[in-house]
């Protein structure tokens, strides 16, 4: 059974048509990259997976949660308010920008939506918490506030945050371009190590190297469809000229 | 009259002034609030009626506002109001006038927040109102306090308005007393004592602001 499965996906801001048709199923234990230009509509399809944006058509599964569908007439619908509330259960989200909660430690970031969404037991949640701040590498900075971390330690409680809802499924959106250069190695470390693990996982992402590391599967895409998709060896053998040009623009920034 | 009579008159018109100042804070800051949802509200109808209400409060005096809730009943429904109603009116004033003021320092405070909190305790699975409780409003009032400071020292200020509809609170206990004594020095001791209330009020807040500045 996949974790999750989008079909047809399509999604609109007024007169800009950003999603239009885009499919993706995300197998257990796979780890798929979204590469593309900017713009293409990577994070919006995240944001569309993660029910921050409603899609105007296509379907959404998560397991065999249905969460939206297609109507005759073509527009989708999504599932009562209870049954998403299950589904956002499946999965998490690793934001650009850390989104940590400012004002409680880091601790309480991590602990805070087991206890109190999931209910479990605070002394089990924070046991489970402790365990994975050691191992993001941030053990003796449970006390410590957001602020008081550099942005790479922010995202890795972030990432931690996340992990603690024991999520079957982990979103990530450019995880490392807040970051200053010499902070996303610390980050990509640990996506690595999660990746080893067999956590399923999407990342988007504009770090080739490392998309060609971790992926079992690369994405490409432009202007709101997938242009290409498959092993990880197409980022250094593309088939589509569009996705040639992506990639040799980047190369041409980084050199 | 000697001077201890006076000081203990204005006293007492002190202690009134405060019962005014706490029971318009205890209504106006958690009616703020709910005034804030209205002008937040996606309900035109209502979102429009609460516009339309705050720029009456904050564009007329608060001295007009309170002489219509007093004589309003009367005036307009012949209403016969009895005795301990002038009080009711000033709080009803004050917290209805209060209210609009901080509605609005409500609303920029809310809307400061960055659109990724919400997001975040969402994908989290926290329901919409325990993001408002546990996430957002903390952080709004942590943003808000300097404003509600302001607001709230200039109450102790406006209370003296109260005279207007002649409640017996210390400015109009100062002025009566001038009047019959022939001397300014009630006015004198009111001003200390506003004075000394404002640096109370003052010292709290700079304390709660300090207490809740253990983040950025
Ligand atoms: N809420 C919104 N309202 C209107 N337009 C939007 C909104 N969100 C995104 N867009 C537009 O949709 C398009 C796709 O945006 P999106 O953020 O998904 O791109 P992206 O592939 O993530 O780009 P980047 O690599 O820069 O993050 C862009 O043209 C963007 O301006
Ligand atoms: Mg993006």
């Amino acid at each position: 059974m996949s974790v999750l499965q989008m079909r047809g996906i399509r999604k609109s801001f007024g007169e800009l048509e950003v999603l239009k048709d885009i499919s993706l199923s995300v197998e257990e234990g796979e780890v798929v990259a979204i590469i593309g230009p900017s713009g293409s509509g990577k994070s919006t399809l995240l944001r569309c997976a993660t029910l921050l944006e409603t899609v105007d058509g296509g379907s959404i599964t998560y397991l065999d949660h249905a969460v939206a569908w297609e109507e005759e007439d073509g527009a989708a619908v999504y599932a009562p308010a209870k049954e998403l509330r299950e589904v956002r259960q499946v999965f998490g989200l690793v934001f650009q920008n850390f989104n940590l909660f400012p004002h409680f430690s880091v601790l309480r970031n991590v602990t805070d939506a087991p206890m109190r969404v999931q209910k479990r037991p605070a002394a089990e949640v924070e046991q489970e918490a402790l365990t994975l701040l050691k191992k993001m590498g941030l053990e003796g900075r449970e006390k410590a506030y957001p602020f008081q971390l550099s942005g790479g330690q922010q995202q890795r409680v972030a990432i931690a945050r996340a992990l603690a809802m024991n999520p079957r499924l982990l979103f990530f959106d450019e995880p490392t371009s807040a970051l200053d250069p010499e902070l996303t190695g610390e980050v990509l470390r640990v996506i690595r190590r999660l990746a080893e693990e067999k956590m399923t996982m999407v990342i988007v992402t504009h770090e080739m190297g490392f998309a060609r590391q971790v992926a079992d599967r690369v994405i490409f895409m432009d202007k709101g469809v997938i242009v290409e998709q498959g092993g990880p060896e197409i980022i250094d053998h593309p088939v589509h000229a569009r996705t040639r040009a992506f990639l040799n623009k980047l190369e041409g920034e980084e050199a | 009259m000697t001077f201890r009579t006076m000081v203990e008159m204005l006293l007492g018109g002190m202690g009134k002034s405060i019962l005014i100042y706490v029971l318009t804070l205890v209504g106006a800051l958690p009616l703020g609030l709910l005034v804030a949802f209205g002008r937040m509200s996606r309900v035109r109808p209502l979102q429009l009626f609460v516009k339309f209400y705050i720029s009456i409060m904050r564009g007329t005096p608060l001295m007009l506002q309170l002489l219509v809730v007093f004589f309003g009943p009367y005036y307009l429904f012949r209403a016969n109001t009895g005795t301990g109603y002038r009080f009711v009116a000033v709080i009803i004033g004050f917290v209805l006038n209060y209210a609009a003021y901080f509605a609005e320092i409500y609303r920029g405070g809310i809307n400061a927040i960055p659109a990724g909190q919400r997001e975040a305790a969402q994908v989290l699975g926290y329901s919409r109102s325990r993001t408002f409780m546990t996430i957002i409003l903390p952080q709004v009032i942590r943003h808000i306090l300097p404003a509600v400071t302001n607001e709230m020292i200039t109450l102790v200020k406006d209370t003296s308005l109260a005279f207007a509809i002649s409640y017996s609170e210390m400015f109009t206990l100062a002025k009566k007393i001038a009047a019959s004594q022939t001397t300014m020095m009630p006015f004198v001791i009111a001003g200390v004592f506003y004075y000394i209330f404002n640096f109370v009020v003052a010292f709290i807040m700079e304390r709660c602001e300090k207490k809740l500045s253990y983040y950025r």
